[in-house]
């Protein structure tokens, strides 16, 4: 490896535009003759639509279109589609309600768009947007789905009798309710995964450019994947084409799963700059992206683990309400599925395994994939279960995770999943190392005595990263294909172009996707540029989430790399007249080893373009493509440990240390990596300390919907990390990479509880421990 | 309508601005500077931060025609004739940034709290002294250390705390 190849801690090629005021997001863009939209949106949950009267709206300043769904029915825009199907255990598909883009009959809940309005200025939009007209037919509103599937609540679709979506299982019921009525010991343990808006700093936005000279269609977005969004937008939203349409993702302001979904706004935006004849761009403010972004987990369970007198676990089960929101958004049905059930053996050998789910439509915002997606589900239900049963069995929560480790890989989990490499115990004590675990009763007794609860807690996580061997996951439902396509294209001086279908919303590609070249090649990073973004010059790609872009995106581009590096060694051989076996590319030299033969890596790119000398029948060039579609997930696991000190007169938590150790395999910039479970540690510690979506139960309004009333972690709520790695290379793709995206936001909420819990001495506490909470559990224990 | 006349970023600039034009609307939409952000509607993010006679500012907070006669620094003047300020400097070095939304309101807050401070600089009075940005991808914990060590660069004597 060079100081730019793989493992160098290199600083960002991206950053100087964003330091200096330069990146170019969507709301940044703007082409001529561009006007603003603003969306009518409903105010209420659930609602008939009886009439829209846009007359007045029409008349106001600036406006220059208003557009209702009516309107775009007749034009054939589709409806939005879940791109995944799921059937329930009775063997009927997923109930799927109608989603229009713009509700002509009936709204959903608080949010849901029903006309677009066109105007000179986004004021003027606004203005007229308020002044349009919806007569609406107020109806009851569900908002829990708990509620939801209960007899006589409020019917959403037709389609969906009693609410439900699909009712579902994996596993053994049987041997699982055997183990648990002959176990020596079994912990039950209710519990609340927190509902979460996703919250990317920058609102999402569209800017939709209709070319009535080429009939062609031009669409920036705030999107993890642009080229699912052309596809989706294409062959089911009928806006245009393929061939018609250019999606651009340009920069993008994090995305964390919600801008993974084709959202009604691009397509209106797209088909309103065909109607009105200008190119529309909307942008959403806060509010907008609270009540219209797609929130994520909301799930009510019940967990129990089953033990044998020698404490080895001998079953779990797990039975589960997942709240899907309004309409079903393009992943939803997956992440409380394949995303979720299928890692219950979380770090541990579990002989027998089964998890129920049922899904239901409530009258709030689409639920869909947000950070982790529901593994971070998962992992809280079993690492607090299996907290919980170590405090019950008195034994140390540590110890009794060690014993019941997987200590084998390949492993074969009962719920599908097959677990690639790893080394749990290896982290735990790095983890346990870092946070002098042992010393632990000693910094108690010292917070006791100025009047502080002090408390100490865990777990050990496991995620699949890497979605997906498109075979498996299509005989499992799905509608596309998780591969990833790169080509690498060296110019004719030497310098590089990577082009991937993955997509850079914050995590760094590139730099360091230009790192596997530079180590490939050594070429110098400056010299790799990575395209990404844009439909018109990557061919095609599924986008960045799941932690997908490392282990399926890199490896695609790894592919590229070898067929890049066979030709330009075989041009090599040819001018210096040695076997193509013998040649090496060391330092940006191509020798002939053992040799001072060689060739500038500048002076083979140039030959394979002047095409003046090459060998027989060789094709002039130096370009290649290749597509990867990964053998299996990958399994990145950890531990993570929080120590914390209570305030019991305030109910105040105080996080005194928090210890990451994680195993992603194989690293290419630990700088970046350690920033990815920065992100994601604050995103978890979000959830269990401070955020949650509430909605008024009577009326469905979301009352939290600024950044006023939804508490979003600042530096002060947090404190600095402790993190490192353990590394048990993957064996399924090239680089051995597992991925880092979700790491932290997974592990971290069932550490930071369990050590809560551990201080107050009340394992009854849900997320978010706000004082409030902590405080009456401290009063009820 | 109002007439609103400032300096922004070293340059003299007029308009006629609708009276509720923001000043980030202004900055945004009438001059294109486009690196300061709009994160909110609330005044909570403080992706919009720009000095207003060297004072950092919530551009969103303040009407364009409140900034009529101010000198107003954004993060494209920010760095002085091609050599990036040391806070920007750092951010980068420190991988204080991600998406890089937040960013140019994280380090046009930074610079004004290093002014202020100088070298009294912990990380204890930077977290809170961020309490009026939001960032989603860092976690701050790089942000906190680029902080600290422009504030030790730019006065060569702050703390650094955080690891
Ligand atoms: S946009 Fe000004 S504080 Fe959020
Ligand atoms: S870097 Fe993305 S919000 Fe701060």
């Amino acid at each position: 490896m060079g100081i730019e190849g793989i493992g160098a801690r290199v600083a960002r090629k991206e950053d100087k535009r964003f330091i200096t005021g330069k990146g170019r997001y969507t709301d940044d863009m703007s082409v001529p003759g561009m006007k603003h939209a603003a969306f009518v949106r409903s105010p209420h949950a659930h609602a008939v639509i009886k009439g829209i009267d846009t007359s007045e709206a029409k008349k106001m300043p600036g406006v220059i279109g208003v557009l209702a769904g009516a309107e775009m029915k007749t034009d054939g825009i589709g409806s939005l589609i879940c791109g995944w199907m799921i059937h329930s255990k009775d063997g009927s598909p997923m109930n799927m309600g109608d989603w229009r883009p713009l509700a002509e009959t009936k709204v959903r809940y608080v949010g849901d768009a029903v006309a677009i309005v066109v105007a000179d200025t986004k004021a003027q939009a606004r203005d007229a947007a308020e002044a349009v007209k919806v007569d609406y037919e107020v109806l009851p509103a569900v908002t829990s789905a708990v509620d939801a599937l209960k007899p006589g609540a409020p019917q959403i679709h037709d389609n969906a009798p009693g609410n439900q979506i699909y009712d579902w299982e994996i596993g053994d019921l049987d041997a699982v309710d055997k183990a648990i009525a002959s176990a020596a010991h079994v912990t039950t343990l209710d519990i609340v995964n927190n509902r979460l808006v996703p919250n990317a700093m920058e609102p999402r936005a569209a800017l939709g450019v209709y070319d009535e000279a080429e009939d062609h269609y031009t669409c920036w977005t705030t999107s993890q994947n642009p080229h699912v969004a052309r596809l989706v937008m294409s062959a089911f939203y009928n806006v245009a084409p393929e061939n018609k349409l250019r999606v651009i993702a340009p920069d993008v302001g994090g995305g964390f799963g919600s801008k993974i979904y084709i959202y009604p706004e691009e397509i209106t935006c797209l088909w309103a700059s065909k109607k009105t004849g200008v190119p529309v761009k909307w942008v959403a403010d806060r509010t907008e992206s609270f009540l219209t972004d797609a929130h994520g987990r909301d799930h009510v369970t019940t967990i129990k683990m089953a033990f044998d007198a020698d404490n080895k676990i001998t079953a779990l089960k797990a039975d589960t309400i997942a709240n899907l929101g309004a309409y079903m958004s393009l992943f939803s049905s997956v992440v409380p599925t394949y995303l979720h059930a299928i890692l219950y053996s979380g770090q541990y050998v579990i002989p027998a395994i089964h998890c129920n789910m049922r899904t239901a439509y409530t009258n709030t915002v689409p639920v869909d994939a947000y950070r982790g997606a529901g593994r971070p589900e998962t992992t809280y239900a079993l690492e607090r279960v299996v907290e919980t049963a170590a405090r019950e069995l008195g034994v140390s929560p540590a110890e009794l995770r060690r014993k019941n480790f997987i200590r084998e890989w390949p492993y074969q989990t009962p719920v599908i999943l097959q677990y690639d490499s790893g080394d749990y115990e290896a982290s735990l004590d790095a983890a346990m190392k870092a946070a002098d675990y042992d010393g632990f009763p000693e910094r108690k007794a010292e917070a006791e005595s100025r009047g502080k609860k002090r408390g100490i807690g865990m777990s050990c996580y496991i995620e699949a990263c890497g979605i997906a061997p498109s075979q498996a996951i299509g005989s499992l439902g799905a509608g596309v294909g998780l591969w990833e396509s790169a080509e690498i294209r060296v110019n004719a001086v030497g310098t590089v172009e990577i082009l991937t279908g993955s997509h850079s919303h914050g995590q760094g590609h590139e730099t360091t996707f230009a790192q596997l070249v530079s180590d490939r090649f050594g070429v110098p990073i400056d010299s790799v540029s990575v395209v990404h973004g844009d439909t018109d010059k990557v061919q095609m790609g599924m986008g960045t989430y799941g932690s997908r872009s490392g282990p399926v995106g890199m490896s695609a581009v790894v592919k590229a790399l070898d067929k890049v590096e066979k030709k330009a060694k075989m041009i090599a051989a040819h001018l210096l007249e040695a076997d193509e076996s013998d040649i090496v590319i060391e330092n940006g030299q191509v020798k002939v080893a053992g040799t001072d033969k060689a060739l500038g890596w500048h002076e083979v790119a140039l030959n394979a373009y002047t095409a003046h000398n090459l060998p027989a029948d060789m094709e002039p060039g130096l370009k290649e493509t290749a597509f990867f579609d990964p053998a299996n997930f990958s399994f990145p696991a950890g531990c993570h440990i929080c120590e914390v000190e209570v305030d019991p007169d305030t109910g105040k938590v105080e996080i005194v240390q928090f210890v990451a150790s994680d195993d992603f395999g194989n690293i290419i910039n630990p700088m970046i990596v350690e920033g990815q479970v920065h992100g994601g540690l604050a995103q978890g510690i979000g959830q269990a300390l401070l955020e949650n979506a509430s909605y008024d139960p009577e009326t469905g309004q979301l009352l939290t919907a600024s950044y006023m009333d939804y508490t979003m972690p600042r530096a002060d709520d947090l404190p600095s990390y402790h993190v490192s790695n353990t590394v048990t290379p993957s064996p399924l793709n090239p680089l051995g990479i597992k991925g880092c995206g979700e790491a932290g936001a997974i592990g971290s909420p069932p550490a930071l509880i369990n050590a809560i819990t551990d201080a107050i001495g009340n394992n009854n506490l849900n997320m978010p421990a706000t004082p409030q909470r902590v405080w009456a559990a401290i009063n009820a224990a | 309508m109002s007439k609103v006349e400032m300096t922004v970023n070293g340059r003299t600039v007029s308009a006629e601005v609708e009276d509720r034009t923001l000043l980030v609307n202004f900055l945004r939409e009438n001059l294109n500077l486009t690196g300061t952000h709009v994160g909110c509607d609330t005044s909570q993010c403080g992706a919009c931060v720009v000095h207003v006679d060297g004072k950092a500012v919530k551009s969103c907070t303040m009407l364009a025609a409140q900034a009529s006669g101010s000198e107003i620094t954004t993060i494209e003047g920010l760095a002085a004739g091609g050599e990036l300020h040391p806070v920007q400097a750092a951010f980068r070095e420190h991988h204080g940034l991600q998406c890089g939304f937040c960013t140019p309101g994280m380090i046009m807050a930074a610079t004004d709290m290093i002014n202020r401070y100088g070298g009294k600089l912990d990380e204890k009075t930077v977290r809170a002294e961020l309490d009026g940005n939001i960032c989603r991808c860092t976690g701050y914990h790089n942000i906190v250390k680029a902080i600290l060590a422009a504030a030790e660069e730019m006065s060569g004597s702050a703390k650094v705390a955080a690891e």
